[in-house]
């Protein structure tokens, strides 16, 4: 199946234009064809990861233009693991929406497939500029999902975040213009090729071009100084919404991720553009998360502040890219979105039943269904604290292993797990209050189908990345070979012919 | 010629984001159209400046103009101005619930009616 690289972008796509128009068909209608479109995703990506297996990179040239003029999609071994990772979450969440947070306005589910597609566009372009697209697609979906039920703290949230990520959008522009203008290239693997052959005289917008997209990458993937944004808006958005974007900083990590290995390499004009201070600012972002943690008056604020603190982790890892440290970060990757994006699923569930109280964290009855709820919230905070025997732990022994060289070795172990522990007593601390009262629970209400399955799959990932974690690991291993050894990304776009002969721009 | 263009760009870009940094939404909507255009006119300089360069083939041309920077502006301008049309829409919004047009929402001189309260 050539055109199975494109698939997991069509079907969304193809799902949203559909639901516009049947945006005043009944709501049922509506949630089959979104959970309809998010299976049949699941399944292509599933198809897609299978054959990245063992297979070769397939690298998809609409309308079949040739590699450095065409439009290109390439889904090698790293792409296909996200795209799947990203089913993975969608299916649960959508699961969750039918609950009724998709009644509260229209057009949730068309918004819901543009996000998919653009998400989906996003992990597997080969272009940068065509990946400044698909972060418009996303964005602008989640604008809309951001705000979606309305409420005075989302529109002020959202307004927030409209603007940090329109400034974001208009610098990754500017990079764009000044990478295109200098070596004459978008393509990724093009650029990959020409950057060791950088004149001397172009260098410097050369690497300033590259040091505003890495700024771009790290803006989207909340990194310290330009953090402070995450927990306001993670903590307001709706359930199905806050758990779709416990996968939008991972777009920013991996996007930083492909530029670090793939197109950086070793080539002296981008040398230093990561290296003494992403490490830096990455385990600043894991203090802060820490410290936000413990702040939090909200438990919306506390799920959001565990996100920070993956995305610093992540970031770490990413900032001493080797082929080691690449597969346990693919490994962690995975388990963190899931659990982080379980747990702000679960947070809006919780502030759901609480009443007057939602999800302020005070005093008062307990939360009915304690079996459901309460063994969700254990599952998912044992495997975020990084407790043995679940995945959190495995994923980041692998990173203690693997990442760093020595004189970073003591900060690094240092931040996992102190931030390790300060997440076991935060989280264990918020059981006790919410779980855990003298006061008499709540009466157990009913949880919607949608919901109850949604939590299972959640709080399921984690064990089960456990079973399968010689599968999954071996898999993230090949996928950081193939990232690392470069030449068979450049063969699979570019083919074998000659550098295509370019003029000089004055 | 580039020289007066880069200098527009720097000098665009600037007002841009000063008005971005100011407290109420109107102004930074500005600033960032602003900041938009400076975009703009810098993705169609990277293409190279020629007067005599048309982007078509035509007779007598002496070269011909880098299509690129124009399907990649037009994509920008597309964008930036749904995503312009959308904060706007934002805006108002927020106006709307919160009676106050500032970013962070503590407003040191409330708006009209409110401004007793």
């Amino acid at each position: 199946m050539t055109h199975l690289a494109l698939l997991p972008l069509l079907i969304p796509f193809t799902a949203a234009a559909i639901l516009l128009l049947l945006a005043d068909a009944p709501i049922a209608v509506q949630r089959g064809v979104a959970i309809g479109s998010a299976l049949a995703g699941l399944l292509v990506s599933a198809l897609l990861v299978a054959g990245q297996w063992n297979g070769p990179i397939l690298a998809y040239a609409i309308g079949d233009w040739p590699a450095p003029y065409g439009i290109l999609f390439v889904a090698d071994r790293l792409a296909a693991q996200m795209v799947l990772l990203l089913f993975v979450l969608a299916v649960p969440a959508l699961m969750m929406a039918t609950a009724g947070s998709d009644r509260t306005g229209r057009h949730f589910h068309a918004l819901f497939q543009l996000q998919l597609a653009g998400l989906a566009g996003a992990f597997l372009t080969g272009d940068l500029f065509n990946l400044f697209v698909f972060f418009e697609i996303l964005l602008l979906a989640s604008y809309a999902l951001l705000v979606h039920g309305n409420g005075f703290r989302r529109s002020r949230a959202g307004l927030l975040y409209v603007v940090l990520n329109l400034v974001g959008s208009s610098l990754f522009l500017v990079a764009i213009a000044l990478i295109y203008g200098t070596l004459g290239t978008l393509n990724m693997a093009d650029i990959a090729r020409l950057l060791p052959l950088v004149p001397v005289q172009d260098m410097g917008l050369v690497r300033a071009a590259f040091a505003i997209l890495v700024g771009v990458f790290l803006l989207k993937s909340a990194v310290l100084p330009m953090a402070f944004w995450l927990p306001h808006v993670y903590s307001v958005a709706g359930m199905p919404v806050a758990a779709l974007f416990a996968i939008l900083t991972k777009v920013g990590v991996v996007a930083l991720l492909r530029l670090s290995v793939s197109l950086f390499g070793d080539a002296g004009v981008t040398q230093g553009l990561l290296l003494p201070w992403l490490p830096v600012l990455a385990l600043g972002t894991i203090a802060f998360g820490t410290v936000a943690l413990f702040a939090a008056e909200r438990l919306g604020v506390a799920a959001a502040s565990l996100v920070l603190i993956s995305s610093g982790i992540l970031l770490f890892s990413v900032a001493f890219a080797g082929a080691g440290s690449t597969s346990a970060l693919l490994y962690y990757l995975p388990h963190t979105t899931l659990a982080t994006g379980g747990m702000l699923m679960l947070s809006g569930l919780i502030a759901e039943r609480r009443g007057e109280l939602q999800d302020r964290l005070v005093r008062g009855p307990c939360v009915g269904n304690r079996l459901m709820i309460g063994g969700a919230y254990a599952v998912l905070a044992v495997a975020i604290a990084g407790l043995p025997p679940l995945s959190g732990f495995l994923g980041k022994l692998m990173l203690m292993q693997a990442v760093a060289p020595l004189d970073w070795r003591l900060a690094w172990w240092v931040a996992l797990l102190l931030s390790g522990l300060c997440m076991t007593l935060v989280l264990a601390r918020l059981a006790s209050l919410l779980f855990w009262q003298p006061l008499d629970p709540l009466p157990d209400q009913s949880i919607a189908t949608g919901s109850r399955g949604a939590l299972v799959l959640l709080a399921a990932a984690s064990p089960l990345l456990v079973v399968l974690a010689v599968p999954v690991s071996a898999y993230a291993a090949s996928a950081a070979n193939q990232l690392h050894q470069r030449e068979p990304y450049l063969q699979a776009v570019l083919g074998d012919a000659p550098p295509t002969q370019r003029e000089r721009r004055p | 010629m580039e020289l007066l263009l880069s200098l527009g760009v720097g000098l665009i870009f600037a007002c841009g984001v000063w008005l971005v940094l100011r407290p109420r939404t109107f102004s930074v909507v500005l600033g960032l159209t602003l900041i938009a255009y400076g975009v703009n006119v810098l993705i169609l300089l990277s293409g190279r400046l020629g007067a005599k360069m048309p982007p078509l083939s035509l007779k007598g041309a002496q070269g011909l103009a880098d299509p690129l920077p124009q399907a990649l502006v037009l994509t920008a301008i597309v964008i930036g101005f749904g995503m312009t049309a959308y904060l706007v829409a934002l805006a108002l919004r927020a106006l709307g619930e919160s009676g106050d047009d500032t970013v962070d929402g503590a407003s040191p001189k409330p708006l009209g009616k409110d401004a007793e309260g």
